[in-house]
């Protein structure tokens, strides 16, 4: 009596394990797939998708480039939100694929399509040669005359306290994805702007008290497609997927050249 | 040529300044009923109040160094290269000069009595 009593528990847990794995849900993806050297215009393609609660929406693209259309172009790499190359326009909204789980944009279709505001390579991938030029353009390193490293080869540390390190960190956690600059609405009508991931990489660098190239910095800023160009619309700010804030970097940067701070 | 800073110093000082003179002028036309402010003669005798000309001066510079500063903005985000980039900011400087100049001689001939 008592074995079978104990089978029954077994039997009802087996039950309720069962009933809490749902099954599979389906999806349709809307995927752009372009190729600027053959097509004339974009055009989209439907997939079908069953995908578990756990799924991103890079997931399911890797699922459609394996088993259905190999020739799908994208980029990607970490598969953590870290190495910045999964951007997309997810939805409408500038997105990282990796970083957007599809039970969370709570629709039946997920819309994917390539970067706004960036030439495109193929299908989602797109150029960022401009985006990188520019950004090297504003010198994103630490800019002094000595070095860490003396010449008789003793290294000394350019300590900084806590408060320092505060007063950029957050801007150093850029990951480069270009979100920002896809969702910038300066961009999309100045092709010579400078964006704001390079105008907010300036400031994590002259923000930072071990560095002494802050008017080289300004000066490069300070023209006709630089700093001024920005509207503040604040867009960037609210795609980063880092938390980086380029709107305020770019207010903060701002306020050296009104003579705010020095 | 002079830097983008300082142009949108400018920019921003003309916003405010204009403001803050267009307050005035507005306010000025609380001394009458609205109506009668906007009469033909009372318009003109405005204009033989020496502060007043000069009020208006200064709302036309502001104004047309503001507005033809944010044109050239406008133009400029809408289209790049450099020839473009040329016409639009010497054009936009041209016509601003055009607008106080033709402006200022209403000011002066009207505050003159030869309107
Ligand atoms: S600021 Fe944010 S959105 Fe822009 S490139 Fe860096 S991480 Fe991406
Ligand atoms: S794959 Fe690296 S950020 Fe998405």
């Amino acid at each position: 009596m008592a074995a079978i009593k104990i089978h029954e528990e077994n039997d009802q847990n087996v039950k309720s394990i069962a009933a809490d794995i749902k099954p599979k849900n389906k999806i349709l993806f809307k995927i752009t797939k372009f190729n600027p050297h053959v097509d004339t215009h974009m055009k989209y393609v439907d997939y079908d998708v069953e995908y578990e609660h756990w799924n991103t929406v890079l997931d399911a693209l890797l699922m459609i480039k394996h088993k259905v259309d190999p020739s799908l172009a994208l980029r990607y790499s970490c598969r953590q939100a870290s190495c910045g190359s999964c951007g997309m326009m997810i939805n409408d909204k500038p997105s990282l694929a990796c970083f957007t789980k599809i039970n969370e944009l709570g629709s039946d279709v997920v819309k994917i399509e390539p970067m706004s505001n960036f030439p495109i390579l193929r299908d989602l991938a797109v150029d960022f040669t401009q985006m990188f030029n520019t950004h090297k353009k504003l010198k994103p390193y630490i800019i002094r005359s000595d070095s860490e490293i003396s010449q008789s080869n003793e290294i000394k540390e350019f300590s900084q306290d806590p408060d320092s390190v505060e007063k950029y960190i957050q801007f150093a956690n850029c990951i480069k994805c270009g979100l920002c600059n896809s969702a910038c609405p300066t961009m999309a009508t100045d092709s010579s702007f400078m964006g704001p991931q390079a105008l907010t990489q300036a400031y994590r660098y002259v923000s930072d008290d071990r560095d002494k190239g802050k008017n080289t910095r300004l000066k490069i800023i300070d023209e006709r497609h630089g700093i001024w160009r920005c509207h503040f619309a604040g867009s960037c700010s609210k795609v980063c997927p880092k938390g980086v804030d380029p709107a305020m970097g770019i207010q903060f940067l701002r306020s050296y050249l009104l003579g705010f701070r020095d | 040529m002079i830097r983008e800073s300082m142009i949108m110093k400018i920019h921003y000082a003309t916003a405010l300044g204009s403001v803050a003179l267009v307050v005035i002028h507005v306010l000025f036309r609380l001394t009458q009923n609205f109506h009668d402010s906007l009469k033909f003669d009372n318009v003109i005798t405005n204009y033989s109040l020496l502060p007043y000309s000069i009020l208006l001066e200064l709302i036309l510079i502001l104004i047309s160094i503001h507005g033809f500063n944010g044109l050239r903005v406008i133009l400029l985000e809408l289209n790049q290269g450099q020839k473009y980039e040329t016409i639009i900011t010497y054009g936009c400087l041209a016509s601003m000069i055009a607008l106080i100049t033709y402006g200022s001689r209403t000011i002066l001939m009207t505050s003159m009595g030869m309107i």
